[in-house]
């Protein structure tokens, strides 16, 4: 642990963005007032909003400390291959747009809240179901894990004392979300949008500036950090696919998506939503000046600490301050949809599948007391498991996830995927996916593949999911000839 | 009867989805793109080319949703 003195300007700062967003937030609870004791008015804000709170909703959703601070780490620590966010943005909307608004109608006609809702009322499979809501829940845990970690690291830097800190965010954003739902994340996502844009807009501007410009900042970073190492073509496009398809299958994605008034509303956020990508693909470029500025991360959070300690050293202080409460309020209106998403899934798709005779009313409930206890759990787990845990249980997170886009995707997409079908796919992608997780020793998503002498790195999640969507189309396919066989047997008897 | 027509008519520019295929093609082969020169400003090709795939996803994607949302607009 790194004792710092506390920086008197920049704490101030951060502690009065935290005032600004829990007035707004405690406002979100009379604004466009309804019965917060109803789910879809606690969990989805009454599936109301339009274009652009849905805006400000999603970009709070996908661009999470994820992206304010891993993926900038990753061209700090690595280079180039931490741009493959933005091919894998690319691909997240084009799936957005294709498959999301089916989904949104769907659940809009028949009223689900969560992806296990779909997949157990489509196949009417429990085990099915209850294989998304698991890999749901246990891939969102570690997701908001790392939204702790980002409000940890941007404490760190200026000095606070780490413990109190998140515990006082975290008690904060857990009585604001209690009350106020999904409702205050959107209010909060949009103070969170200014203050991001204002330091993302001025460091690109200053930042180069203060080193000579962009040719000359450039010209200080590594040649080799500047392109794609060998041989890992395969291993950024695989990223990008991957995470690409992935994302969407996040629970609380789905739920930015399901708060919007139309499908159109989510067709139109796919045209719009690259923006923020623009943005991310500016902070990345951070991760290179972080390098030509010759920033030295403390050893205690090493890369991920690049951007933070970029802003504390280039900028004024109260600037500083400023940047560093937009990346921590950035990481907490994910960790606010994460928990609701999560708390959904066990109040709706856990409790109410072992007591179907649960009313609605106490349905919110468990939903409401299930998001306290998923936050305060992340910050539990963020402060007694050590940092590298966060960060690979992430990547695994993000290979789990992508093994459900059979039962979801292909099940929205075409009606006649049989559950059996889709479950033993799961498995065999969950099993392949894990196998090759514990073999790179858990701490890499990627692992050689190849024949011979042809070898390439790739995401572990991709052939995971070519295995299990493999499995899923050949007993697709024997369980249909089987059942024309007995059609026939049927006829000519 | 109306209900049939309305998916008759929803079926028709499907052929506008496959403009999808443009912004994959344009980033799932690195080699097209990993390289340094031209600079913009003194940014690699590598990076700007990116940003720019990423707007022009959002381009294609809104010319889609015109191709096929005017349609759906009329069926509703």
């Amino acid at each position: 642990m790194i004792v710092a003195a506390i920086q008197t300007t920049q704490a101030i700062v951060i502690a009065a963005s935290f005032a600004v967003i829990t007035a707004v937030g405690l406002y979100a609870g009379r604004w466009r007032k309804a019965d917060l004791h109803d789910l879809d008015e606690w969990a989805l804000g009454g599936r109301q909003f339009g274009g652009v709170l849905t805006w400000f909703l999603q970009g709070g959703s996908v661009y999470t400390t994820y992206s304010f601070v891993a993926v900038p780490a990753l061209v700090f620590g690595a280079g180039a291959i931490g741009f493959f966010a933005l091919p894998y943005l690319v691909i997240t909307y084009l799936v957005a747009f294709l498959v999301v608004p089916r989904l949104w109608q769907l659940a809009h006609d028949r009223g689900y809240v969560t992806p296990s809702d779909f997949v157990r009322d489509r196949f009417k499979s429990r085990w099915l179901a209850a294989a998304v809501t698991l890999t749901g829940i246990v891939a969102t845990m570690p997701y908001v894990a790392l939204q702790v970690y980002g409000i940890e690291i941007c404490m760190a830097q200026i000095g606070l004392p780490v413990q109190a800190s998140l515990w006082t965010a975290f008690a904060l954003l857990a009585v604001i979300t209690y009350l106020a739902g999904l409702r205050s994340a959107t209010l909060i996502a949009v103070v969170k949008d200014v203050l991001i844009w204002v330091t993302v807009v001025v460091a690109v501007i200053y930042i180069p500036l203060h080193l000579g410009g962009y040719g000359h900042a450039f010209s200080k970073v590594p040649a080799s950090k500047l392109l794609l190492p060998r041989r890992m073509d395969g291993d950024y496009v695989t990223l990008a696919i991957g995470s690409g398809l992935a994302l969407f299958l996040y629970p609380h994605t789905l739920t930015g998506a399901l708060a919007s008034k139309s499908r159109f509303v989510v067709q139109r956020n796919s045209i719009f939503l690259p923006v923020y990508t623009v943005m991310l693909g500016l902070l990345a470029i951070l991760g290179y000046m972080a390098i030509a500025d010759g920033i030295h991360p403390s050893a205690h959070y090493g890369n991920n600490a690049a951007v933070p300690a970029l802003l504390d050293q280039v900028f004024p202080a109260w600037f500083a301050g400023f940047g560093l409460a937009s990346i921590a309020i950035g990481a907490l209106v994910p960790a606010a949809m994460m928990a609701i998403a999560a708390a959904n899934l066990f109040a709706r798709n856990v409790w109410r599948e072992l007591r179907p005779d649960t009313s609605p009313h106490r349905q919110t409930q468990v939903s409401k007391l299930a998001s306290l206890v998923v936050k305060f759990g992340a910050v539990g787990f963020v402060l007694a498991a050590p940092t590298t845990y966060v960060v690979n249980f992430q990547l695994a997170a993000g290979v789990w996830i992508l093994q459900t886009l059979p039962a979801v995707f292909v099940g929205i997409l075409w009606r006649k995927l049989p559950a059996r079908a889709a479950l033993a796919g799961w498995t065999v992608g969950i099993g392949y996916g894990t196998y090759l997780l514990v073999r790179a020793g858990f701490d890499s998503s990627s692992a050689s593949f190849g024949v011979g002498s042809h070898h390439t790195q790739l995401f572990i999640g991709v052939p995971a999911l070519v295995a299990n969507l493999l499995v899923t189309g050949g007993i697709t396919l024997v369980l249909r000839l089987r059942g024309k066989e007995s059609l026939q047997a049927i006829a000519t008897s | 009867m109306g209900q049939v027509e309305g998916e008759v008519r929803s079926q028709r520019r499907r052929w506008a989805l496959f403009l999808f295929v443009l912004p994959v093609v344009a980033i799932v082969y690195p080699p097209l793109y990993d390289r340094v020169h031209p600079t913009v400003g003194g940014v690699p090709f590598f990076v700007w080319y990116q940003l720019c795939v990423v707007v022009f996803g959002g381009a294609v994607t809104g010319i889609v949703y015109l191709l096929r949302g005017a349609e759906r607009a009329h069926a509703e």
